[in-house]
């Protein structure tokens, strides 16, 4: 278990290191750089040269990788060149909320797809599980932009009981973020609730034709127990993978919810770096949504072995 | 400009039937607001010379001053300097206010203008305004209170020159200004990319102003994310709205539409060093081919006044009304493409969102062009990058110029046939001469004489095609009184926050 556990974690930061390589490599492509970005439509050339050097833009690239990547090992993700601030604070400011947002809406999201997809599975067959089949498979359908677009105008601009916008910042109190939150998790629940209930559906569904449920029924059991006591670990593999990948996304694919409700997290930030060609704070990002990827797919594997022994002795 | 007329009065009306009437119109202090702007990035700074977007341009002017500043009238005053003085257009003294002083105490000395000034000349700075800034041969200081400036030729116009947000005045010694200045209201939180809190200056110079006690300023970059936040009562005045939105926030009892027609224009660039487009009668025949009615219709739902292919607009007092309207011709123009001798060649244009309705006016464009036999293909290029990779090197792209406070500056910049942004890359002997005539001019009338004749030949010579003047639409709750156009940009001139004034 300590093995491979240890295996896991070499086999992440090498993904992280060749994860990085890439994004530097991707961004190379793109037009222009962050002098001239900086600059914009007003730039000469000489004003270009000139950010260029202070910027410490005008070394070869593999070499600006290096220096990055060298400062990385130190534990210092380096200087925007553009914010003229350190990228620990910019990024200071911004994964807490990230966090926090995710948090929310896991929190809501998780309990309420393992309760979808059990009544789903239970019922397999019947109305109920159809009218949940078409109410998930419609809410993956709907676009994110729609949903959060829908949802301010009739609980904000309508109803007026919820902010069309989600500033949270360290001066608004618990009760103030919450609610201003409340919109946003409510966005990004419908994105990723369905992924999850269809996979619970799916996996309990498979357990429940199996011969020992039919045992355990024929001994009396009732149903509660079975799933729950039964059925849930040699679920539990599939299920919590199917979560892991959708929490995952909550961290950088939040993208259309930062922006219509304009909340100061991650992923526009990250956006904000590439239009500005920011090198050291596109990649403080990158690594972050890569190893916030990497740590809960580690997680999921984990909790699936510690459920499942036939899976630790493999 | 009757429809910009019509629309002035329908804004004023709106200010009259605000609840309360007349008593609406007295300002009062306190309040708190919020302001959203369309863009913000960590790029967003405190540094006025950096000044790029709208946000900073507000952001600055709250908590700076500048030695002038200009009205609603469009007319330069003094602001942070109490006199400026000169003979010849070239050697300049300001005598400085007295006893204003810097949100951290100090007194503002000659010292602290000379500083300013002077860093636009350092390239490690990055000015925005370097160019322009390249005319100040010497700034000194006389005594504590004067400062000399020489300029390098005559320049008639350097007090709106010096009103611009990137010339406001900063502490001598900030190599990386932090907020601290004259302006109205201190600096009380700022995040790049996030947010900007301003609270009351009660020391700021000029007595009675600011009204607000509080201003918070972010952006929401969604355009109808940033009309809902309006509407919901989440923000007190937003910037940018679409032409096609403008309904949903009139139609709120609410809120109100502020349109200010500005000299902001997209143009359609005719690279005039290169073939093919040196041609002039095929830049002739691209002017006839602009439809200036269905770009002002349909792309701006009537939110624009209608271009000449020359920079000014109709409502500039250097405005040339003598320059004969150029409008959509197929029979000339058919007759210029003859005589271009282009024939059946592909001519592609390069066309981006980056330059507010340049796609659709190159469809347009392209449309009118299969009707008289030119193959114009349209190749749609990504908004990131376009300035630096698009703009200018292909012999048809379009630019998009923001209004500029003077004539001397929107034709130096962008006309002047050895400006770095010689979009066209033409070269007018006659235009540049007169264009330095105009600028050192003291007597207004030759003045505008020789302006009116730098439109006549940039309308009938240059390769700037400019069918319409976009106006900048804003949107605001009526709560907030003081709200008027002011033509200089969007939110008021970016210069509300001093401005303004909360009823509630």
């Amino acid at each position: 278990m300590i093995g491979l556990l240890a295996r896991r974690i070499g086999s992440s930061l090498l993904t992280l290191v060749l994860v990085s390589m890439v994004i530097f490599a991707a961004a190379s492509l793109l037009p222009g750089d962050a002098a001239q970005e900086a600059l914009g439509q007003s730039a000469t050339p000489a004003q270009v040269t000139a950010l260029r050097h202070e910027m410490g833009l005008d070394a070869p690239a593999p070499v600006r990788y290096a220096r990055w990547l060298a400062a990385m090992l130190r534990g210092d993700p380096g200087q925007s060149s553009v914010a003229n601030m350190p990228v620990r604070d910019i990024i200071a400011q911004r994964l807490p909320n990230s966090l926090m947002l995710a948090g929310m809406t896991a929190v809501v999201a998780v309990p309420l797809a393992l309760v979808l997809g059990i009544v789903a599975a239970i019922h397999e067959g019947t109305a109920i599980d159809r009218a949940l089949n078409i109410a998930t498979i419609s809410m993956v359908a709907m676009p994110e932009f729609l949903v959060a677009t829908l949802g301010v105008l009739v609980f904000s601009v309508d109803l007026m009981w919820l902010p069309a916008i989600a500033l949270v910042s360290d001066a608004s109190g618990p009760w103030e973020t919450l609610r201003s939150c409340l919109l946003p998790v409510m966005c990004l629940t419908v994105v990723v609730v369905a992924q999850m209930a269809r996979m619970t559906r799916a996996a309990i569904a498979d357990q429940l034709g199996r011969p020992y449920v039919e045992m355990a029924r024929l001994k009396g059991m009732g149903l509660r127990r079975i799933v729950l006591v039964h059925v849930m670990p040699n679920a539990i593999g599939p299920v919590v993978n199917a979560a892991a990948l959708s929490l995952s996304y909550l961290m950088g694919g939040a993208i259309v919810v930062e922006t219509i409700f304009s909340f100061p997290g991650l992923a526009s930030l990250m956006v904000n770096a590439v239009t500005s060609r920011d090198m050291p704070l596109l990649q403080a990002c990158a690594m972050i949504f890569c190893a916030a990827y990497l740590l809960l797919i580690l997680i999921a594997d984990i909790a699936a072995m510690l459920a499942d022994p036939r899976l630790r002795a493999q | 400009m009757t429809g910009f007329d019509r629309r002035s009065v329908l804004a004023g009306g709106g200010l009259l039937a605000m609840p309360g009437g007349l008593a609406a119109a007295v300002p009062r202090r306190g309040g708190a607001i919020r302001v959203a702007t369309q863009s913000s990035s960590t790029a967003d700074t405190l540094d006025p010379a950096k000044g790029a977007l709208s946000t900073d341009y507000v952001r600055h002017y709250m908590l700076y001053s500048g030695l002038t500043r200009v009205g609603v009238d469009m007319v330069a005053r003094p602001n942070l300097a109490a006199r400026i003085e000169t003979d010849d257009r070239i050697t300049w003294h300001i005598a400085l206010r007295r006893g204003v002083h810097f949100h951290d105490g100090a007194e503002l000395t000659s010292a602290d203008v000379v500083w300013s000034l002077r860093r636009h000349g350092d390239p490690r700075v990055g000015s925005k305004v370097s160019a322009i800034a390249r005319q100040f041969a010497q700034v000194r200081a006389d005594g504590r209170y004067g400062v000399v400036l020489v300029l390098s030729g005559a320049n008639a116009d350097l007090p709106a020159i010096l009103a611009q947000s990137q010339f406001l005045i900063v502490r001598n010694g900030a190599t990386q200004p932090d907020g601290n200045g004259t302006g109205p209201f201190r600096l009380a939180a700022f995040q790049p990319g996030i947010r900007t809190v301003v609270t009351r200056n009660p020391d700021y110079f000029v007595s009675g102003r600011p009204y607000l006690d509080r201003i918070e300023l972010f952006a929401i970059s969604d355009e109808v994310g940033r009309v809902n936040a309006l509407l919901a009562g989440d923000v007190h005045f937003v910037a940018a709205i679409n032409p096609r939105t403008t309904r949903r926030v009139a139609a709120s009892p609410g809120h109100a539409v502020l349109s200010t027609p500005s000299g902001l224009y997209t143009n359609l660039i005719a690279r005039m060093d290169r073939p093919p487009t040196a041609n002039p009668d095929l830049v002739l025949a691209l002017k006839y081919l602009m439809d200036r009615p269905l770009i002002k219709r349909a792309l701006f739902r009537g939110y624009a006044t209608i271009g000449n292919d020359q920079p000014i607009p109709p409502f500039h007092p250097y405005f040339n009304p003598a320059v004969a309207q150029t409008g959509l011709d197929l029979d000339r123009a058919r007759w210029h493409l003859r005589r271009s001798g282009i024939g059946t060649a592909r001519l592609p244009i390069f066309a981006s969102q980056a330059a507010e309705g340049a796609v659709d006016m190159a469809s347009i464009l392209q449309e009118y062009g299969s009707r008289v036999g030119l193959d114009l293909a349209v190749t749609r290029v990504p908004a990131d990058g376009y300035w630096s990779t698009h703009w200018m090197r292909h012999p048809l792209t379009f630019g998009s110029t923001n209004p500029r406070p003077t004539a001397d500056l929107v034709f130096s910049l962008f006309y002047k046939s050895d400006a770095p942004w010689n979009e066209t890359g033409w070269s007018n002997p006659r235009f540049d001469q007169l264009l330095v005539q105009a600028r050192g001019e003291g007597d207004e009338a030759r003045r505008r004489a020789y302006y009116g004749e730098m439109q006549q030949i940039v309308h009938d010579r240059c390769g700037s095609v400019i069918p319409v003047f976009v106006d900048l639409i804003d949107g605001y709750d009526r709560r907030l009184g003081g709200v008027t156009p002011v033509r200089l940009g969007s939110l008021m001139g970016y210069q509300f926050a001093e401005n303004v004034w909360w009823n509630a």
